[in-house]
Parts: structure tokens; sequence; C-alpha cells
């Protein structure tokens, strides 16, 4: 529990947007004169993609995990307050929590700290989520993939998303740091305000708004800080840089980020909703919001993120001058694809099937960039860079095509020019990079639970 | 006549989750919010033309105390899925700086 019973308002520091994008240390130290009741940083996301869910390895260095984390330890620790990590290393999977929770022991060894802290594991037995899916219990968001007991089994991984209610759960057990698995990102923050009373709407609007750290100011020159005051009527909201500064427009613009809709934000236990928050500038620096409400769900769900191998990659990168070549591109491409298949034949004979090699070209000066979504249809660019991605069962099949990929695209005849010509320009040698696994995400669905807990196992541990 | 991208303070696009895109059009004086809301050039219509959706997977909002117009669209291809370039989502709005408003 908190040592410090909010009076009045509960202040919230959100010390950074993602644990391990850094903050600066003078913006913590304004946050902690604030005299907070405790400390929270989101460390998660799917924004990196489906790899560190898939291959079980954070996005962000550990040096830079341990130096973030380092410091807010030792802050919480010297005020005597909770810290709080959500979606630790990324994705928020049981690899993932171990690598946050070594660096968390290592800081202890090295600071002679002591304390007690709570891991909550968030990665999803198999065997669970196939009972849950055969009960009905797997609805899909929109838009989502098939899904069913095959896709759990393909999984690398599935994590639960998890509500405030573990983290809350964690804290009243006595831990003073907790190390999240996956967690809704408001989540890590909204808990404790909510249980101690303050309105509901409030508390999950500050807490979108921290949980971003310091992006919801005018112009975030770098990650940092911010800090919310919560009191029974509304909040305020003020970056801990007295460089940076936020504006009505600046938080109202906030909920747009990353959210398909701007005003109802989905979460475990209800939605967020902003349609009558008012927005209004105590000083040229920090706002303050009234009216958010909270609408509770008519059952609790948990949102599952999983990835399953797609296969290992290899790509070539090369660039097209000749105006031949760049105006019958799509039938070039055409002809490339049933050149490298017959020789995808020839060399795996039937061992390897012909779908289980798939080779995608971005036509960077075309529609590289948008694909279908591309409406300059009938661009005349000077030069185009091709990256041919080859995907295959094995490293050793998608190297092999990647470079029949590079000869057999080198020496495309065109109509125009009779003898052997050079079509593309290679910038390295050997012309193929191995990319390693690659991953897709596989799950746009929730889990109708019973209990908010029953999918998040709580282990208490002394860390020293 | 002028184009969107000459009056907004951002255009910008980015994944809401890796199943959504989102596109955020903001401004920074009442005025030419009011303007480009009022000029009727922009609504989901205009976003399915530019993008080859249709009007119905197109989420469009104009958020008056954000002076902000928001869209949002189902990806094309699942975040970092084979085939997808943009793992971001983040340089799929530049069609619409062209918009004349």
């Amino acid at each position: 529990m908190l040592k410090k019973v909010p009076n009045g308002e509960i202040r919230v520091l959100s010390a950074t947007g993602v644990l391990g994008s850094g903050f600066l240390e003078s913006s913590f130290e304004n946050g902690l004169k604030r005299d907070p009741h405790f400390i929270a940083s989101d460390a998660g996301s799917t924004d990196p993609g489906p790899a560190p869910l898939g291959s079980g390895k954070p996005s962000f260095p550990a040096r830079a995990i341990k130096r973030d984390l380092r410091l807010m330890v030792l802050g919480a620790q010297r005020a005597g307050i909770p810290l709080i990590i959500g979606s630790c290393g990324t994705a928020g999977g049981e690899p993932h929590l171990q690598s946050v929770y070594t660096i968390l022991q290592e800081i202890a060894v090295e600071e002679g700290l002591s304390f007690p802290a709570a891991l909550i594991h968030a990665e999803q037995d198999k065997a669970y989520l196939k009972a849950k899916l055969r009960d009905g219990k797997i609805r899909a968001l929109h838009p989502a993939p098939e899904f069913d007991e095959n896709t759990i089994e393909r999984s690398e991984r599935i994590v639960g998303m998890m509500g405030a209610e573990p983290i809350l759960a964690a804290i009243e057990g006595g831990a003073q740091v907790v190390l999240a698995g996956r967690s809704s990102d408001t989540a890590i923050f909204a808990g404790l305000p909510t249980s101690f009373g303050f309105p509901e709407g409030l508390s999950w609007h500050a807490a979108k708004i921290l949980e971003c750290g310091a992006a919801a100011a005018t112009f975030r020159k770098n990650p940092d800080c911010i800090m919310a005051s919560i009191s029974h009527d509304s909040f305020v909201i003020e970056p801990l840089d007295p460089e940076l500064r936020c504006t009505p427009q600046s938080i109202a613009a906030h909920s747009l980020y990353e959210n398909t809709d701007p005003y109802l934000i989905i979460e475990s236990s209800g939605t967020i909703d902003l349609r009558d928050a008012q927005y209004e500038a105590v000083d040229d620096r920090s706002v303050r919001v009234r009216g958010s409400a909270f609408r509770h769900a008519d059952t609790y769900t948990v949102k599952l993120e999983g990835a399953e191998l797609v296969g290992y990659q290899s790509l070539v990168l090369g660039s097209v001058r000749d105006p031949f070549i760049i105006r019958q591109i799509d039938d070039w491409l055409r002809r490339l694809d049933e050149k490298v298949r017959g020789r995808i034949k020839e060399l795996y004979g039937n061992t390897v099937s012909d779908n289980a090699i798939t080779l995608n070209v971005h036509v960077y000066g075309k529609n590289g960039t948008m694909g279908d979504l591309e409406p300059i249809k009938d661009a005349t660019p000077h030069e185009i860079c091709l990256l041919f991605l080859v995907t295959a069962p094995t490293q050793d099949i998608a190297s092999a095509i990647a470079s029949v990929t590079r000869h057999q695209a080198l020496h495309l005849p065109i109509p125009e020019w009779s003898g052997l010509i050079t079509g593309i320009a290679c910038p390295f040698s050997p012309a193929y990079l191995d990319r390693g696994p690659v991953y897709r995400f596989n799950v746009n669905h929730v889990v109708e639970v019973d209990d908010p807990l029953e999918m998040f196992n709580i282990e208490h541990v002394q860390v020293n | 006549m002028t184009k969107l991208a000459d009056l907004a303070s951002l255009i910008r696009s980015k994944n809401a989750g890796p199943f959504s895109l989102t596109i955020d059009i903001m401004f920074d004086n009442p005025e030419t919010y009011k303007r480009v809301k009022d000029s009727g050039k922009i609504s989901a219509k205009t976003v399915a033309g530019i993008y080859g959706l249709s009007e119905n997977n197109v989420q469009f909002f104009f958020v008056d105390n954000a002076l902000a117009v928001k869209a949002s669209i189902p990806r094309p291809a699942t975040q970092g899925d084979l085939g997808d370039a943009d793992s971001h989502g983040g340089q799929q709005y530049a069609p619409l700086m062209e918009i004349d408003i």
C-alpha cells in the first residue's frame, strides 16, 4: 500500500513514455520535489512490430533500460513510494519480464538496495486459451485475423494485456517495485488513484496522457517526465522540464495519438469517454481538465496479443536507372517471379512446396511506401529502388533464393536491348543480407474472464 | 485555393495497434480549422476516395477542442507482415497534403 495516503489530491509522476527511451534527470528531480504518491513508466508497445513479441527480445538496449530504471528505483526508494513498470521488455512476455527483472537485481546489488517487488506474469498458457476458445469466451475485435486452436498452437507466444487490478493487487501485497508483463499503458497509472476514490473518468484520462511521458507537450524536444495531480473535480497536467509547455490544445490533441477514436478509448474494465472533457490553461505551462467520464463494461475482457513465426528472410537491395526497364517494371517483376519460381523448382524439386517461399518486392520511387494505398498510379521516376524480400522455411533456403534472385534480376532480358544486360545496381557484396526469423501478429481478440486476476500470476520476491 | 499542407500545423499518420491506421490533421488556430471544416473538402468520402477504400471502412471525426480532423482506416497489411512496407504507419498521410481547400 501507499506509505503516503493522498489527501485531497493524488500526484502521479510518469518518468518517461517508454522505459529505455530516456528522460532528463533534472525533470525527474523536479517531479520528486512535488512529493508524488507513486512513480510509473510504461515499457512496452506493439509499435516496434511483431519481432519483440515473437523473438522474446526487448526493442531497447539493456544499457538504456538500466540507465532509466536505476534513476526510477533510486528515486522511488528515496521517496518511499511505489514504482510501477508496465509491459516490461517491450512485449511483456516471460523472457521480456525476466530480462527486466535481471536488470532490477543488478541495480539492487550495485546500489546496495533491498526491497520487496512483484513480477506479474502475462504470458498465457496455451491449454488455458484453448479451453477459453472452446467455451466461446474469446471473441474477435475488428479487424481480426482468423483465430483457432491451430493459431494458438503455432504462436511463439501470446500475452494478455492486464488491466489495473493485478497491479493494484501486487501493491496491496506489499510490493515496492512492480514489474508487470504486458499491461494496458493507462492501467499502470489509473489503478491507484481510483482505488483511493478519485473519480474514474479523471483518473483514466490523466493516465492516458501520462502514459506517453512528455509527448503531450507542445514541442517535446526529447523523451521526458510529466506529472498529473488528480483531485475530486479535475486534474492538472504539467511537464517537469521548465522549458516544456502543455496547452489546452496539446492536451486535447493527445487523445488523437495512436487511437482510432479520439473520444472513446476502450480498456479491460470499461471505456474512457472524453466527449465532455474540458481543457483550460492554469498558466502558460499546465492545463486543468474536467468532465472526463468512464463507463464500466458489461463484461470484463482481456486483450490478447500473439506472434507466430512466418519463416526466415533474406533480402537483396538494388536500383534501376534504365528508363526502358522502369517503364515496364510491373511486367519485369512478373517475369522475374516466374524465373525465380523456375529455379526453385530446379533446385528443390518437390522437397519445398511452391507456396512455402514468398518473394515480395517493394518498388521505391513508384509505390514502395504505400503499396496498394498509393493514389499516384502513373509515376515516371528517373530511377527506382527495388527491395527484394525472400521468405522461406529455413534461413539456408532464404539465403539461396535471395542469391538466385540477385542473379536472375541482374540479367533479366528486356525486348528493347539485345545481348546480355545488367539491369540492376547492387550496393553490397555479397548482394544479399540475411534477416533471420520473421514474425507476424496473429491475434486481435479479447478473452472474457470471470476475474480480472485470473490470467495474471503475481509473484512476490525480495530483491537485494 | 490552398493546399491542406499549407494550412495544417501537422498532418501525420500512425498505427493505432497492428491492425489499424490513423491519420491526424492538426491546426494551430481556430480560424484555419473552421475554414477547413466548413469547406466540406475533407470528409470520410474524400479520405475513402484518396485511399481507394469504401466509405464504411473510414472512421472520420472533427475534434473541435483539439482543432483537429481525424480519420482511421484498416491497415492494408497487418503491421510487420509480408508486404507491409511501413511498420509504424508513419508515411501514409502524404497524399492528403495535396487536398485543395
